[in-house]
């Protein structure tokens, strides 16, 4: 430390605004720094790059022979499938950042501090869907080298890239919940695994039509299902029928909950360390 | 609110559950002084500040931070305080430079006023050739001075300090001492935590002693001192003999046997240490070492409490 004995100035160099406003830069700030650690950490880095790759070439070439999936080739069928179940993966490390947070001395810091302190939640979620962002290219760009052959137009394409960015935005945000719950860091990775599963009981990977009674309508119904369906239909340009409106209810009404629940857990949780 | 005081507490309560952690504290600390809140762990210290940094709410009794009440006027707290908790809050992944930027940034300075605020911090606190390295690569101390710089951004007039040389080497804990004191010559009022008894006689203007959720005793570390009783000479004997021989010499003056072959005599003037050595003499008792103590803080809380600093 420097032995300057110059005090420090007591005056404010601080710029006022509306509170809206204040918020909107607490979010931007905040997502910038969630963003900036994308880069920073290698775990976050190998499941956004290296695991969806994976996962494709696993299932295009180890299970897809075995599979049979009509008139779709398999890599044209799994390839939704697989972006959901990377999906999970990926928002498995915003559980994490969200409890490392809440754990360390930094969430503490901005409660102390005149701003929205539950925009750091915003910044993990932004940041979820950025490396979500990423993955989907990765796998699309490495599905279109192993013989993924779209037949979407660019109003599919929009429709299921919007599809996608609502249920990414969604899950991350239950990741985030996921985060705030865990009391460990280890277990907040723990936790987030379970949704790593879901899409596997569904029509992600392989037609529930081979299910027993039971399994296939919950695997055919189920909103991950929903989703992987609307968004595969999108893809190979064959008709998605109601799927992609039940898509967006579902997760537009699961979103719905997720927000205001997720913000008062935060504001509880604080309150009581 | 007198504007004498930059922190006004009276009657703070707080329980978690059926256990109460303060149970009725009275602080007073005027503008541009250290009040240092001497106490074991447990004693209710950090809940206090965490009370009066807006992070918890209380159950009772009154709080004001720079003339805002604590319970209805938060943003205002916040706007007037800087924190420095006992868990160092930096993002460890973010550069030290980019840590201050992003902070500075949420305490609404404007990017280019962030970016000279930032720098100009990371220079006042040795930590300009480490700013673009990973928080995550720094000491412990380097953590601490950052985790400082981050709370005087805005310059806040109301400084936190909960435990803030807890875990540094000698020599980090030195600086950070000399960073507090250029901070009070600049006219902050900072409220300090602390279990180390040298740190509060070191920084602190009035000492609060508080053990059980209770301020037990309020003064200068000289009042306290004085509560405590005289300096003591101590004379230290070759063997135990000797010491037979210098309490029964010493009759008069009420000797302690402290510790193994030394006695103490309280000593309230120059002279009384002369009348001491000469009775020995008289006696043909020679002391192998002398020495005065003052007493310490840590007498204080033993008189104080009954029980040394640090028990539970």
């Amino acid at each position: 430390m420097t032995t300057t004995t110059t005090p420090v100035s007591v005056t404010t160099p601080v710029t006022r605004g509306a509170p809206l406003s204040w918020a909107l830069t607490d979010a931007r700030v905040l997502i910038g720094r969630s963003l900036r650690h994308i880069t920073r950490s290698p775990e976050q880095m190998m499941v956004m790059l290296f695991l969806p790759v994976m996962q494709l070439l696993i299932f295009r070439y180890l299970f897809g022979g075995a599979v049979a999936t009509g008139d779709v080739t398999y890599v044209n069928y799994v390839l939704s499938g697989i972006i959901v179940i990377s999906v999970m993966f990926n928002v498995t490390s915003t559980s994490v950042a969200v409890c490392n947070d809440m754990l360390e001395g930094i969430v503490e810091r901005f409660r102390s501090m005149p701003m929205l302190s539950s925009a750091v939640l915003i910044g993990h979620v932004a940041a979820a869907l950025l490396r979500n962002g990423v993955s989907i290219g990765v796998m699309v760009g490495a599905g279109l080298l192993v013989g993924f052959r779209p037949e979407a137009g660019f109003v599919d394409w929009l429709a299921a890239l919007g599809l996608l960015a609502l249920f990414v935005v969604a899950v991350s945000w239950l990741a985030a919940m996921i985060g705030l719950v865990a009391k460990t860091v280890e277990g907040a990775g723990g936790l987030a695994m379970p949704l790593v599963f879901v899409p596997y009981l569904g029509s992600a990977i392989v037609p529930p039509s081979t299910m027993p009674e039971v399994l296939r309508v919950i695997a055919e119904n189920q909103p991950v299902s929903v989703m992987v369906d609307a968004v595969r239909g999108l893809f190979v340009g064959v008709p998605i029928g109601n799927t992609g409106w039940l898509a967006v209810a579902w997760w537009a009404g699961i979103l719905l909950v997720l927000v205001p629940v997720t913000g008062r857990l935060f504001r509880r949780k604080v309150a009581q360390r | 609110m007198d504007p004498g005081y930059a922190i006004e507490v009276s009657g703070l309560r707080k329980s978690y559950g059926a256990v109460e952690v303060l149970k009725g504290v009275d602080l007073r600390v005027e503008r541009g002084s250290l009040l240092a809140l001497l106490g074991p762990n447990g004693a209710g210290k950090t809940t206090a500040v965490r009370i009066l940094s807006t992070l918890l709410t209380y159950d009772g009794g009154t709080a004001t931070v720079n003339g805002y009440d604590v319970a209805t006027q938060a943003t205002g707290v916040r706007r007037s305080i800087g924190l420095t908790g006992q868990q160092t809050a930096v993002d460890g992944l973010l550069t030290g430079y980019e840590n201050l930027v992003m902070m500075s940034r949420l305490f609404r300075l404007r990017p280019a006023a962030a970016r000279a605020r930032s720098r100009e911090l990371l220079d006042r606190f040795g930590l300009s050739d480490a700013a673009d390295r990973q928080v995550k690569t720094y000491s412990g101390g380097m953590r601490r001075r950052l985790d400082l710089a981050i709370s005087l951004i805005t310059a806040p007039p109301v400084l936190f300090l909960d435990e803030p040389t807890t875990g540094l080497d000698p020599r980090s804990r030195g600086e950070m001492w000399q960073t507090v004191r250029e901070l009070l010559a600049g006219g902050v009022t900072v409220l300090l935590t602390t279990q180390y008894l040298e740190e509060a006689d070191q920084l602190a203007d009035q000492i609060a002693v508080v053990d059980g959720g209770r301020v037990v005793a309020e003064g200068t570390a000289t009042q306290l001192k004085q509560r405590v009783g005289a300096e003591r000479l101590e004379l230290t004997f070759a063997d135990q003999r000797s010491v037979g021989a210098a309490l029964t010499a010493l009759g008069a003056d009420q000797p302690r046997a402290d510790r193994e072959l030394t006695v103490s005599v309280a000593v309230d003037h120059a002279s009384d240490v002369k009348r001491v050595l000469d009775r020995l003499a008289d006696s043909g008792v020679r002391p192998e070492r002398l020495f005065v103590a003052e007493p310490t803080l840590d007498d204080v809380f033993l008189t104080l409490t009954g029980r040394p600093a640090g028990d539970r």
